[in-house]
């Protein structure tokens, strides 16, 4: 960032307020998507599923990701370099084992004949939470580029914003997958 | 004075150095291409806006030739369209390609990204006294994935099967099915692909203003302080950083459906005799997801025109904004009310009647802050102490225009005659009227007066004066009788209107309103020729404040560098509207307050 934008920085920095308002927009999205899903499910031929098995030994994993990397960042402000690259690995692994069990409940979904075009309820299922998955990846992305900074040997600036907003991205996927896991539980 | 005013004072001085930096290593392609100085992307902004403008113009004069020579042939035509315009008359098919073109253009990359994404990046820094935004580096990005949406939507008028046709609303089943029409096809693949990479473009802008005019403000600026401008700038950001992402859902829908043989919007539909598989879904849900942009957009589109012309206004009267706070709480009524009212586009859809009182009376709510925006437009107009300079007669005629249109509007909120009126030259007159026109004036008032602080020197006013009269005379005399033509029945969108022995009558008229647009187009030509001669050969500006501004924008050199002020930022004392006070003329906003003098 330049220094003529760094020169007014006020309490709040400026791209923790924007990853604010971003999530703010993203919330919007999913609002649209699942007010279209309670709209379309209190209409005729709605039919109802299942959720699978897996879809909970997922939402344990995304949570510890979210326990791991508040730790990390715990370990981040006290300099406690060799502690934050172990939690952090640990995070990557936990955000990719979370996607490999949604494409796993996926794979189980259509097995059962839950398939993307059978229903337009089969059908929310799969956008909804592929749209949170696209928003892991997302997630994901960032955590490699923290994880790739805690190994190299050239960046020795200490920057504490980068892990917050990594921070704050994630919890928040995480809360939307407890949210969306709630939703489709109770709404099907 | 408030404690929020002084939130960063700390950080604003020791900052003389940055503006010296900032010019070191500086080729023309961090200057001129990918800068990440928010003065330049408003410039990249504007002139793309205005290329898009004649083209979406050009369009609408095409269309109009059908229109108003239903019979006629003209062998150019198949010149420059070839088999699009076989025998010198326009195909259906290209009717609707050109209307839905003109309407997706004008929309959205006219009105929202070359109005928004002009001013929001040229007066947001200048006026609250920030070097840039908060991130120059997504605010490039923001006008090169607007770039990039250009690209796409361009490229997509010169596909064999032609750009999209179903409408700039892309409902569907046209807008899903591949085979519905030749407008369904690759045109409107390409048509969802630029939208995304707008979307993101209004998305990363929108983020930048809010976190800029909240967190970046110069010390002294509180929030009560800021320009009328920059308020409404603000509100146009919540509403797109609010609304754009449902549009996104809606059309990630649509393209499952489109590409993946889903059926969110299908349901029970035959195409040449053959009964396609979709079953259970709902072409109403779609209206629902869109509108609830589509209605927001509205007033992304007009906030800023009212925020520009309420800034012009009170300059060139000479005085103060009549009722400052009732203006800032009016467009922040009108913002809320925007989420609400959605359904009234959807009064003939099936919609409950019960539900659809309540959006009438919401859409109805909208006349109330409205209503106290015009009556404080022309309460300081009152007894100025006018100057009618060109950028001040656009913004009266956006107020003119405004009424106008708004009226019209009380008549299609309610659901009863709504039944009668929808779909028909009344909804088009009134939504340009409100919606185009107003906001293309809000925005030739903001070229006009900020011109000589973007390129250093004046617009030439005998071509501004042609420019405005004919322009304002030409479009009421478009779109008002219009509103006969709709009030008579005569629907919208139609190609021809031969098979209405009802409709004959309004052949004449017809055609008298397609000359009228082939003027004004011709004078917008003339605009745009003063714009580029201006900014190569126009009168220099000599002084750094000519209009005698109060706002801080006019503090810095007359061509201000990257980071705006060469020295410190300077500090706010009081309010944008010190106009005619104490026996002065005007007290800019960076003049300490006198000890005779009450605070503001």
């Amino acid at each position: 960032m330049s220094a003529v934008a760094m020169e007014q920085r006020k309490r709040i920095h400026p791209h923790k307020f924007t990853l604010w308002l971003g999530i703010g927009s993203i919330v919007m999205m999913f609002a649209g998507l699942t007010s279209a899903y309670i709209v379309k499910r209190n209409q005729a031929n709605w039919i109802s599923f299942e959720l699978p098995v897996v879809f909970w030994y997922s939402t344990a994993v995304i949570f510890a990701s979210s326990i791991t990397l508040y730790l990390a960042g715990r370990s981040f402000s006290g300099r406690e370099m060799a502690r934050y690259r172990l939690l952090i690995s640990v995070t990557v692994l936990l955000g990719v084992l979370f996607l490999v069990l949604q494409g796993i409940g996926f794979q189980q979904l259509w097995a059962k004949g839950i398939t993307l075009q059978a229903s337009v309820s089969y059908s929310f299922l799969y956008v909804i939470v592929g749209l949170h998955a696209a928003h892991v990846i997302g997630g994901i992305i960032a955590l490699i580029v923290l994880f790739a900074g805690a190994f190299s040997k050239k960046s020795r600036n200490y920057n504490k914003v980068p892990v917050e907003l990594t921070g704050t991205y994630w919890h928040f996927v995480d809360l939307l997958w407890i949210y969306l896991l709630v939703f489709l539980l109770m709404i099907r | 004075m408030s404690s929020v005013a002084t939130l960063h004072g700390a950080d604003v001085h020791g900052g003389h150095d940055s503006h010296h930096e900032h010019h070191h290593h500086e080729t023309f392609i961090s200057k001129y291409v990918f800068s990440q100085d928010h003065k330049m992307i408003a410039r990249q902004f504007l002139i793309t806006g205005i290329i898009w403008a004649i083209i979406g113009g050009l369009f609408s004069v095409v269309f109009r030739f059908q229109l108003g020579y239903p019979d006629s042939t003209f062998p150019w035509l198949e010149d420059i369209f070839g088999h699009w315009a076989a025998g010198g008359k326009l195909k259906p098919e290209f009717y609707y390609a050109l209307v839905t073109m003109h309407g997706t253009i004008l929309v959205f990359f006219v009105l929202t990204a070359g109005l928004s994404g002009t001013f929001a990046n040229f007066l947001i820094p200048l006026q609250i006294g920030a070097r840039d935004m908060a991130s120059p580096f997504l605010n490039m990005l923001s006008y090169w994935f607007f770039f990039l949406a250009s690209v796409i939507m361009f490229s997509s008028l010169f596909v064999q099967t032609g750009p999209a046709s179903g409408g700039w609303t892309i409902y569907p089943p046209l807008s899903a099915l591949g085979d519905a029409s030749s407008g369904s096809k690759i045109g409107m693949d390409l048509w969802l692909v630029s939208m995304a990479m707008f979307i993101v473009s209004s998305l990363l802008g929108g983020l930048n203003y809010i976190t800029t005019i909240l967190n970046m403000r110069t010390k002294g600026m509180s929030m009560t302080r800021m320009p009328l401008t920059v308020w409404s700038l603000f509100f146009t950001a919540v509403l797109g950083v609010l609304s754009f992402p449902v549009l996104l859902s809606g059309a990630i829908l649509l393209l499952f459906d489109r590409n993946l043989g889903t059926s969110f919007y299908l349901s029970d539909i035959v195409i040449a005799g053959k009964i396609l598989p979709n079953e259970g879904g709902s072409a109403i849900l779609f209206q629902h997801l869109f509108w609830f942009l589509g209605h927001p957009e509205v007033y992304i589109i007009l906030l800023p025109a009212m925020g520009m012309s309420s800034e012009i206004l009170a300059t060139n009267s000479r005085k103060p904004i009549f009722g400052y706070m009732a203006m800032v709480g009016s467009l922040f009524a009108i913002a809320i009310l925007a989420f609400l009212v959605w359904a009234h586009h959807m009064f003939v859809t099936g919609l409950n009647p019960f539900l659809g009182s309540f959006f009438v009376l919401l859409t109805l709510l909208i006349a109330v802050p409205s209503a106290i925006k015009v009556f404080n437009w022309l309460t300081t107009l009152w007894r100025g102490n006018i100057r009618f300079t060109p950028g001040m007669l656009f913004a009266i005629g956006f107020v003119s225009l405004f009424i106008s249109g708004g009226l019209t509007g009380i008549f299609l909120g309610n659901s009863a005659l709504d039944l009668h009126l929808h779909d028909t030259y009344f909804v088009v007159a009134h939504f340009h009227i409100v919606m185009g026109v107003a906001s293309f004036f809000g925005m030739f008032a903001g070229v006009y007066h900020w011109f000589p602080k973007m390129f250093g020197r004046y617009l030439n006013n005998t071509m501004a004066y042609i420019h405005f009269w004919v322009t304002i005379i030409g479009a009421y005399l478009i779109f008002w009788p219009m509103h006969y033509e709709g009030l008579a029945g005569m629907p919208r969108r139609y190609y021809d209107f031969a098979n209405w022995e009802s409709f004959k009558m309004f052949g004449g008229l017809n055609e008298f309103i397609s000359l009228v647009a082939m003027i004004v187009f011709a004078v917008q030509l003339l605009f745009v020729f003063n714009f580029f001669y201006s900014i190569f050969k126009g009168r220099k500006v000599t002084s750094t404040n000519p209009w005698g501004s109060n706002t801080l924008e006019w503090t810095t050199p007359i061509k201000p560098g990257h980071g705006n002020w060469p020295g410190e930022i300077p500090e706010v004392y009081r309010g944008a509207y010190d106009y005619a006070k104490d026996g002065k003329e005007f007290i800019p906003q960076n003049v300490p307050v006198g000890a005779d003098e009450t605070s503001h």
